[in-house]
Formats: C-alpha cells, structure tokens, sequence
C-alpha cells in the first residue's frame, strides 16, 4: 500500500506560487525553472519564448488555504473522447490530474491528452487581433476586425454572390459551435460550408450511411473488449488513437482475441498484431474481394443474416468472384494464403470486427473502399452485436459532432439534405420563414452549356468541397459552376496544409479578395502566401476556455466544463460567430431562440440554450434527448458507467439510470421520456428501449421486385416482428397506433401538415417537433426509422457494387487497361479530370521518374495541420524534424543515410521537400511514408519570418501535402492523400 | 513496509509517450531535460517492442555508491532521491546508471554540467514536502500527497505500472496467466535483483 511520507496539507500549484514570488518583472514559467537550477538546455529557439509581446497575468500568490477547483473538460485532439481533469486556482491551470472515473480513458491519456494544459498558457497562441497592412503583421482591435471582416465580406456578397465567401468550419468546435456555424451559413445564403470531415472520413459517411442507413462508428472503444477478432485496415490506432489500444490490447488479453493488421506499413499498431499483412496502397477493394472470395469460396458467410438482413449480396458475390487468390496477388501483392487465414479467422471467429481509417478513406475510391468494408461485415454477420461492427475511428475531438451538425456542403444540421423539406424543418425550428433562406441565396447564370439556377435551386445544391477550394479560386469563372470564383476564404480552426496539391493552395490564397483566420494558432492559411493586405486572424480560445458539448467517435455526448477563461484577447467561437452575424444583420434572428449572457467582450449564447435548440430539431440522428442537464448529470457521475456495456450500474443515480454513457445517438424523443441512447447500432437484441436498433429503411421498400425490408429480423420485444417502413402519421394511423399521440402532440402533427390530410399523414418521425411519434414508436418496441435491409448494392452511387481502380499515380501502368480511374466528370460545382490526368502520367512515364510511392500518416504527438501540437514544447521536443521514411534498399541504392538530408520530389508542379531520412523496413521497398503534421517550410524554404512574430510553431518543417497530388472521389471530393508518386535524392 | 517500484509492461506500451509529456506537465520539466523517455527496440520490424524507462529507483543504486558527495538517500518507500544542494554535477552517476537515468541541464566548458535531474518518482526531494523550495528543485511531491507517479496513472495502455512492488508484480503475474505470454519485467533484475516469476 502506498504511504505517505508526512502529513501535509496538499500543496498543489507550486507553480502559481512560484510566478506570484517573482511577479515583479514579466518572467515565464520556464525562466523560473532556468533561474531556479533546472536550466534549460537544447534549442536555441526556445530563446525566443519569453519574448512574447502580451502575457496573460500570471497568477497571483498560491494560498493554501482556498479549495483547489477541479474541472472536467475533454481532450481537443483525437475522438476518443478522454476526460481530462483540470485543477484550477486563481483562474489559472495549475494541475492535470488522471481523471479515474470517466469509462472511455480511466485516467490515462497519449502524449496529447497528458500535455493539454500547456494549451492554455499558450506561449505561441495567437494573442489579439491582426491585419496584415503591406505585408507587414499589426495589431488591431476586435471591433475593428469585425468590422474591416464584415464590410469586405458584404462588397464580395454584392460583386461576386454569397457563394464566394467559403465557410470553413472545423471539428474543433464544440456541438454548438459546428451548429452555430452552419447556421450562420444558412443566413449567409450558402452551401459552402465544410470542415475537417471532408477529407477524413466523408467518404465513410457517404459509404456506411448508404450501406445501413448512417455513417458512424457503430459500436464503440469500449465494445471492441468483446471482439474475437479485430482487423485494422488503414487504420493505425497505436498512434492516431493511443487511449483505445487500452481497450484494445485487454480485449485482446483476455479473449486470445485476433487483431490482424493490413497496411503498406508495419505501424505501430502492427507490432501489437497477431497478424499483419502487407499491401500496395490504394488496393483495398481487391484486398476486400478476395478475402470475400474464400469467405465465398468456403461457405463460411452467415447465410441466415444475409437473407434476413442484406439486401443484393448475390450480385456482390458475382463481383467477388472475378477476385480469385491470383488477381488479387497481381493487384495487391499479397500471398493468397495469407487472406485465406485472414478470411477463415473473421468469418469463423466471432464477434469480429473491422475497423478503417484514412489509409481507407482518403482515395480516389474512397466511398467505394467503405463499401467494401462493409459487405465484408454483412456477409459475416458482424453488424449490430456486441463486439462486430464497423468501428469507424474518427480523428478530431469533435469531428463527429461537427459532421452532425452539418458543416458539410451536402447537408444542413443532422443529415437533413439540402432539399425543400430540410430546408422548411430547419425554418419551423429556427422560427424564420422559409422564404427568407430563400432571398439569401445567389441566383447563378447559365455557364459553360449547364443550366441556371434560381435561387430556390441554387440553395438545394452540394456546395465545394474543401479539398478544391484553391481550385474554385484559381479556374476560368466559366468552369465553377456558381455565380462566380471564391473570392474570401473564413477559415475557423483548419489547418492550410491538410489537403494535397499546397502548390496550387498556395496560388489560390494569393487569388483571394480576402482571407480571415480564426484560431489560437495563425496556422498555415497565415504563413504560407505572399500576401500583403486583407488578411486577417482573429485569436480563438480552446475548447478548455469555454463550455459545449462534443460528440466523441463512438457518438456519446460529452459535456466540457470551462476551465479558464479565454487567455489573451482571444474569445469564444460563440461570441465571434454572433459579432460577425450582428455586422451582417442577421444576428437578431439567428440568435432569437437564446439566452444570451454577457461574454468577454460582447453577448454570446449559452452552449445550453443552442443545445435545447438542437434537442427541439434533431429528429432524424436522435439528437433529441441528450438535454443539456442530462449530459452534465453524465459527467457527474462517470464512475457510474460499466466499463464494457457503457451502460449505467445498479447503483447509479436517478438521473442516469439505464442510460448509455453520453447518451450516444440515436437518443430517441424527448428527454422526458428518457431513452438511454444507444450504445451499438443496428442491433435487434436489445429492445427499443434499451437501445436496440435495425438497419434504416431509408432506400424505398422494394428494387426490382426484391423487398427492401427485414425479413424476420426485428428488435425483440416489440410489436412489430418482420420488416417495416419509417414511421409517418400516416402508418401509426394504419397501425391504430395514432390514438397513443397526445392532443399536443398530434396538434402539432397537423400544423406541420398544414390543411391538406395527405401533408399530415406524410409527417415523418424526422420532422415531427412534438417527438410524439418518436414516442410512440418506441412505446411499441419500434425504432422510429423503420426496419430495412442493409444493402451490398448503392445502386444511387458510382460503383453500385465496387470495382478495384488504380490510383491516379499508380506504379502500376500494367494494370491500367483493367483497373483504370472512373472517367472524367463534374461533381460538386466543379470538374473533376482524374482520368486525363491518369493516362498523362502514364504517356510521360511518370510512374519510371517516380518510382516510389508515397504515403502518408499521423505521428502519436502531433494532430492534423499540427500547429496547435507544434507550438506545445512538451510535444515538440519529442519530434523536431520533418521526416520520410525510407526502406533500407531504396536508401543503399540511392546513398542516402539515416539521417540525412533528402529532396523528395512529386509528380506534379516540379514539388520537391527537403526532410530527413528515417530508413526503416517499416515501408517496403519502393515505399516512402511522410507524417502529415508539419508545415512552416515550404520547398526548402523557411517560412519562420511569415507567423506573426512570438506565434511561429516552435517546430516547423515540410509539409507532405506539397508533394502528394490530384484525385478526387466523385461522391465526396475526398482527396487521394494515400498513393502518389515520388522519387528521393540524397540532398 | 511499502517498497516502490516501476513496471513497463513492453507488450502493452505503444510508445504513445503519454509518460514522458505527463512527466513535463506535472513538473514542468524543461526542453532538454527528460526524466522519462520511451525506448524502442527493433524499431519498424516484427518484434518491435517499447519500454518506458526512467529512474527505476534500485535496491541498491549503483548511483549513490559512486557519489562523491553522498547526496543520494533512499526513502522509506524504497525511492531513490539526491540533494541539489550537495549535488556538484560530476557525472559519476551518469556512467553509474544502467538505465541512463541522470540528467543535467547543461554542457559547459571543463565539463560543468550543473546540478544533476532525475525521476524523483514524484516524490520531490530532501526540503519540505510540497514547499516551494522543493517544487523549484525536483518537481511536485505527489507521493506526499497520496498520489502516485503522473506517468504510470496516465499511461493509454495502463503498460507502465507504479507502486508497491508486490501488488505490481500481481498484477503483472495475472496479465501473463490470462494473454499466455510475457517478455519479462523488463529491468528489474538490474534494478531489483529480481524477477517476476509466472
């Protein structure tokens, strides 16, 4: 047992003390630990960090006597949503203590996770304010930002549309800051509005929600302790998701379970494996088919399921064939042995499970990839259990919660679409006339032989994704297909070298009128042009200087309490988005249905009051019961959680009884009627209270005479034993069921409906804002989206059943005549010539001058764009160089030693980066891997002098978006960040 | 009596090196000055395996018996600390320790090296507990409060274990049983003169 040394009264937050005995002169902390003996050594830079202009008031003197506040917020890097607890005294951060109780983390954290605090002392945050003025950074006010901001953001309205300003928002925001956003959009007058989910798992969201009805993870961290048998395609949680392997590796303790590794790199997650196995980039779909092939070939698929569930797996079974153990190793290069004892362990050895991150999803193929996955899982059975599923890991904090809420060009808050009917919920919600949306939006005029649009027209059209954004910036007016180019870009926490082709980012920030940052970090949108003026960063706090929800990978809801308050002059995305509405005039109806208090500088909603919003609006995800009470009644009482079913124990309190942690969605109804959230989607053996679930009966009820209901499969315990059609008034009254509405509720049935008999029987449980026919549903043991058939065949999308295709730089040109690119089209306002550029490459030989292939990844310590994780030094000093790893043979080959400088050139633009050598067999032989968090240098260059000064990252380096390059997925615009092509020199 | 130990489960750990940032936090360790790293072995190839390590705070501290100065003590929890004051920054230690655990905080000319930093096992030094004096010294004093060392109560993984020997030993022990394997506790016979028996 541990024993205390002495009895002391706790001592915590020597630090505050230490700052208060020297607050005489402007001293930083790290100065104290230099004067103090434990003196600095190692990087020059670090010189520079007492430098800083404006300091927050450190703390005043440490007095042992007041009470040492705890707080409980969640980490901002990676989705597993990790409790951390904060000790504050003074309003300063002085501790991090291991928050025990939380289900998810227990405790622990990454490198990230256990470093957070650093964030908001925040040496190299952005500190007030800045214009650019002829190149030069100035300080300025927040008044005269937003007022500079909004006066050139309503010229480019009135010269070029609504539709040149690009919204881009991220997932660092919390639940009701993704909202708010979108929103403002909305009002705004337009669909380009988009974040990080873009181009990490839109091609997922697009795949899954096609397949079963919605695109998220369908289990969770916690399910996967129940797994026999976990395969990690493109996925390398080790270091993307540290906190889950604690979920991972004990499941994998205690079951013997399998966990099999298939990647281009032995990552760290591998070295953990049972089994790994090594493939070419950008081959997921032949890997997939032929590990269906033997699944096939040896009967092992779960017959029973597929009929009763799945709908069109035949047709994938005759697609699959054509992959047999020889192709595939052509295609993929690996043995067809070894995809026999992968196929033979997931199909027999169940629960399984298979999880995919971007190595799955960033592909010109993504979507397609996604569906690959996801017919593997339905031809085994290994949806909608306990321990099956597609455990979908997501990468930021809230990038979850920010898809939600509809910070997507395709989609307004809960995956609503962009129709007329999406369009009509949110006004009734939103208490703003339809019409008014309407008049927001630009009218766009015939181009290039398309059609006009009206505006009613124009406000139900995908907007640009933000993968191409520089490409609607910089191409002939006459080829983007809205009323003209982007011209501003509002850029709120997004990273600027996060997406490929930097070259032509670089040009398109030079192109715009006007470009606005908001975040703590300036970022790369800051650094890496040449422009002079109209240029502006506004400093946002974290999410650990205000309150809000986030939605973590596995959809529980989790309450973050404010720690401090917002350091600097840097203020909430709440009070910003609302200055910014009240300049454009529309602030008063936008903000209407809140309770507004007085922020830092100006009014701002309470995240409560945009929440109860969200709860009145969103039916369709099952955002409706997770009350603000309700999910701080959760953080309450974490321990009160079991740690694998994530449901509340025995003992836990009134207020959380029999609900799922964080009320993971769908949280069916009102909050009063208390559904527990759902902890595993799709999942008939739970009853609808509990949380059960079937696949979404959301593609019709029947396809070419086949029906597209369940058949035999239902919840248990509920009235309804076979398949059935989403709930409307109309089926609850041919169910007789009508009767269990309240006259409230079915009053307000009928005004949505309006006069006409055939509108009101039309109300669905999606757009029904009394939840009653939620309510009833649910009473009845039903699940208010129907019970459909999953379906191996999108017969709406590209690809209604994948087909393997070539990357558009691929090494193999052998296979192009098989497996070429989807031909060249227009998606999303803009062209997409993937094809023209594949058969260049080929005809110049590219795939000889550039014999390598390139792919790239996370590094545990950093996040995204990195800048945030690059100005951390506890972070920084763990990883201070840009690098590429090399396979020894391509080094010996070219003299390149561990260590050494090298030039990696790309394909397209004369691209070239000079990073270290790191060579390691990690990568195979013509197989070069770079992280993806660096930027700061551009093609050799140093760009340190271009942050606001005190603000450069104290690590900068190399950006592998420069080198990677063109190819877009035509369902998404999710860019090809997994296969280019590169060569490497000695430098 | 308690006696203190640190156990790297190496199958576990995933060089997330939540253990070395934890470490930099608690204490506001500086740039350049690690009391804990991750270290990985057969880096990129099957086998790869990672250790936490830092001061594993031996029975018998190779440390203290070099010391010119005497300014190691071992506590009554078997924790291994050393007196900044009486330090004079030699460096025997350094060539002493088989786990690389000493750190000084600079390289001068005629070998000054300024006072020697290490894992205190979050236990702070020989001034009073949780005084300023020992905060500015040697970090916070956890252990004074209860609290046990920040980098093993925040591991992902729960791979670095700190605590009483015995217990963490158990816990090992009952690891290996149910996963079937186990490269060892590794360190401990260095450390400890001992091993972890299944």
């Amino acid at each position: 047992m541990l024993v205390k040394r002495r009895t002391l009264e706790p001592a915590r937050g020597s630090l505050a003390a230490m700052a208060a005995s020297v607050a005489a002169k402007p001293v930083d902390r790290r100065s104290f630990l230099r004067a103090s003996g434990l003196a600095v050594g190692g990087l020059a830079a670090l010189g520079t960090l007492g430098a800083a202009t404006v300091r927050k008031a450190e703390a005043g003197p440490m007095n042992h006597a007041l009470p040492v506040e705890v707080k409980k917020n969640i980490c901002t890097h990676c989705s597993v949503g990790c409790t951390v607890k904060a000790e504050v005294q003074n309003g300063v951060w002085v501790g991090q203590e291991p928050a025990w109780d939380s289900p998810i983390n227990r405790g622990t954290h990454c490198a990230k996770g256990a470093s957070v605090r650093e964030l908001v002392h925040g040496d190299r945050r952005l500190k007030y304010p800045m214009k650019k003025e002829g190149g030069k950074w100035v300080r300025i006010s927040w008044d005269q930002a937003i007022d500079e901001i909004g006066d050139k953001l309503l010229a480019i309205r009135a010269a070029n549309g609504a539709d040149s300003a690009y919204l881009l928002g991220s997932a660092k925001f919390s639940n009701e800051g993704a909202y708010l956003f979108r929103k403002f959009a909305a009002f705004w007058g337009t669909n380009n509005v988009d974040h990080q989910a873009r181009i990490c798992h839109s091609t997922t969201v697009a795949g899954v929600a096609n397949t079963w009805g919605y695109g998220a993870m369908t289990n969770s961290y916690n399910d996967i302790r129940n797994s026999k048998t976990i395969i990690f395609m493109g996925s390398n949680a080790a270091e993307a998701h540290p906190v889950s392997l604690q979920h991972i590796l004990t499941g994998k303790e205690t079951n013997r379970a399998n966990v099999i590794v298939i990647d281009p790199r032995f990552t760290r997650t591998a070295a953990h494996a049972t089994d790994y196995v090594r493939m070419r980039s950008g081959t997921d779909i032949a890997v997939v088919w032929g590990i269906m092939w033997h699944i096939f070939e040896n009967g092992w698929e779960d017959k029973d399921y597929i009929a009763a569930r799945v709908y069109g797996m035949d047709q994938v079974r005759a697609e699959v064939a054509k992959y047999n153990p020889a192709e595939v190793e052509r295609i993929t290069g690996i043995p067809g042995d070894q995809l026999r004892r992968v196929a033979e362990t997931f199909a027999t050895q169940r629960p399984s499970t298979f999880i995919w991150c971007m190595g799955g999803t960033q592909h010109t193929v993504g979507t397609a990839n996604v569906r690959a996955y996801c017919n593997l899982l339905l031809a085994t059975g290994n949806v909608g259990g306990e321990g099956t599923g597609a455990n979908i890991f997501r990468g930021h904090c809230n990038v979850q919660g920010a898809t939600d809420f509809g910070l997507d060009i395709a989609n307004l808050p809960c995956y609503y679409g962009l129709g007329a009917g999406a369009w009509k919920h949110w006004s009734r919600v939103w208490d703003v006339p339809y019409d008014y949306f309407v008049g927001r939006f630009d009218e766009v005029p015939a181009k290039g032989g398309r059609d006009p649009r009206t505006p009613q027209q124009n406000m139900e059209v995908s907007g640009i994704p933000s993968t191409r954004w520089f490409d609607a910036a910089l191409l002939d007016a006459e080829d983007v297909d809205q009323r003209d180019n982007i011209k501003a870009m509002i850029v709120f926490g997004h990273g600027g070298n996060t997406v490929p082709r930097m070259l032509d980012a670089q040009k398109g920030m030079d192109a715009l009128d006007l470009l606005v940052v908001a975040d703590p970090h300036p970022t790369t949108f800051a650094a890496l042009h040449s422009r002079s003026d109209n240029t502006y960063l506004l400093p946002i706090c974290t999410q650990f200087e205000c309150s809000g929800s986030r939605t973590a990978s596995n959809r529980s809801v989790q309450w973050g309490e404010k720690v401090v308050d917002p350091i600097f002059e840097s203020d909430t995305d709440y009070a910003v988005i609302y200055r910014l509405a009240q300049k454009l005039g529309f602030a008063d109806e936008m903000f209407k249905n809140y309770e507004m208090v007085q922020g830092k500088y100006t009014l701002e909603p309470t995240p409560e009051s945009v929440l109860r919003e969200i709860n009145r609006g969103g039916w369709s995800t099952g955002y409706t019961g997770q009350s603000p009470e309700r999910l701080k009644a959760h953080m309450a009482h974490q321990d009160k959680f079991d740690l694998v079913t994530l449901r509340a124990l025995p003992d836990a309190p009134a207020e959380v009884t029999g609900d799922y942690y964080g009320l993971p969605w769908p949280c069916w109804g009102t909050p009063q009627i208390r559904h527990p959230g759902t902890h595993t989607l799709y999942n008939t053996n739970l009853h609808a209270k509990d949380g059960g679930g079937t696949f979404r009966a959301r593609f019709g009820l029947e396809k070419d005479g086949v029906t597209l209901l369940a058949e035999g499969s239902a919840p248990v315990g509920g009235d309804l034993t076979d398949g059935y059609p989403q709930f409307t008034y109309g089926v609850l009254q041919k169910l007789g069921w009508d009767a269990d509405l309240t006259p409230e509720e079915l009053a307000t049935i009928q005004r949505i409906g309006g006069n006409d008999p055939e509108n009101v029987a039309n109300v669905s449980w999606s757009i029904d804002l009394s939840g009653g026919i939620q309510r009833v549903a649910i009473a009845h043991g039903c699940i208010p989206f129907g019970n459909g058939k999953a379906r191996a065949v999108a017969w709406n999308l590209p690809d209604p059943i994948p087909v393997h295709r070539e990357p558009i730089y691929t090494p193999r040109t052998d296979l192009l005549a098989d497996y070429p690119t989807r031909d060249d089209g227009r998606q999303f306002r803009m062209p997409n010539i993937g094809k023209t550029i594949q058969d260049k490459a080929a005809a110049d030989g590219l795939a000889q001058k550039f014999p390598i292939i390139l792919t790239s990844g996370r590094l545990v310590e950093y996040e995204g764009g990195g800048e945030e994780t690059r100005s951390n030094p506890w972070l920084a000093e763990l990883q201070q160089d840009m690098f590429v790893e090399i396979n020894p043979a391509d080094a010996r080959s070219r003299g390149i030693a561990d260590g050494g400088w090298v030039w990696v050139t790309g394909p397209e633009g004369g691209s070239k980066a000079r990073v270290k050598a790191l060579v390691t067999e990690r990568v195979a032989p013509g197989v070069a891997f770079m992280p993806f968090h660096f930027a700061g240098w551009f093609q050799g260059e140093d760009q340190r002098g271009k942050y606001p000064e005190g603000t450069d990252p104290i690590v900068l380096g190399e950006s592998v978006n420069v080198i990677t390059s063109y190819g877009y997925d035509p369902v998404t615009g999710m860019h090809e960040g997994k296969v280019t092509l590169c060569q490497i020199a000695a430098a | 009596m308690a006696r203190m130990k640190f156990l790297c489960d190496a199958d576990r750990c995933i060089e997330c090196n939540a253990c070395v940032t934890a470490c930099k936090n608690e204490h506001e360790v500086p740039w350049g000055i690690n009391r804990r790293r991750v270290v990985t072995i057969n880096d990129g190839l099957p086998g790869e395996r990672s250790v936490s390590m830092a001061c594993m705070h031996c029975t018998d501290a190779p440390c203290a018996a070099v010391c010119p100065v005497e300014c190691f003590y071992t506590t009554a929890d078997g924790v291994v600390l050393h007196s900044k004051d009486t330090c004079i920054g030699c460096g025997y230690c350094f060539y002493a320790c088989p786990f690389g655990a000493p750190q000084y905080p600079k390289v001068g000319n005629f070998g000054t090296r300024g006072k020697m930093d290490k894992c205190t096992y979050c236990a702070g030094g020989p001034d009073q507990d949780m005084a300023e004096a020992e905060y500015v010294k040697y970090g916070s004093n956890r252990l004074a409060e209860g609290k046990l060392p920040l980098c093993a109560e925040m591991c992902s993984t729960k791979a670095l274990l700190a605590g009483d020997g015995d217990i963490i030993a158990d816990i090992y022990r009952e690891r290996v049983v149910t996963r079937g394997y186990g490269s060892g506790a590794w360190g401990w016979r260095t450390a400890y003169g001992d091993t972890i028996t299944v």
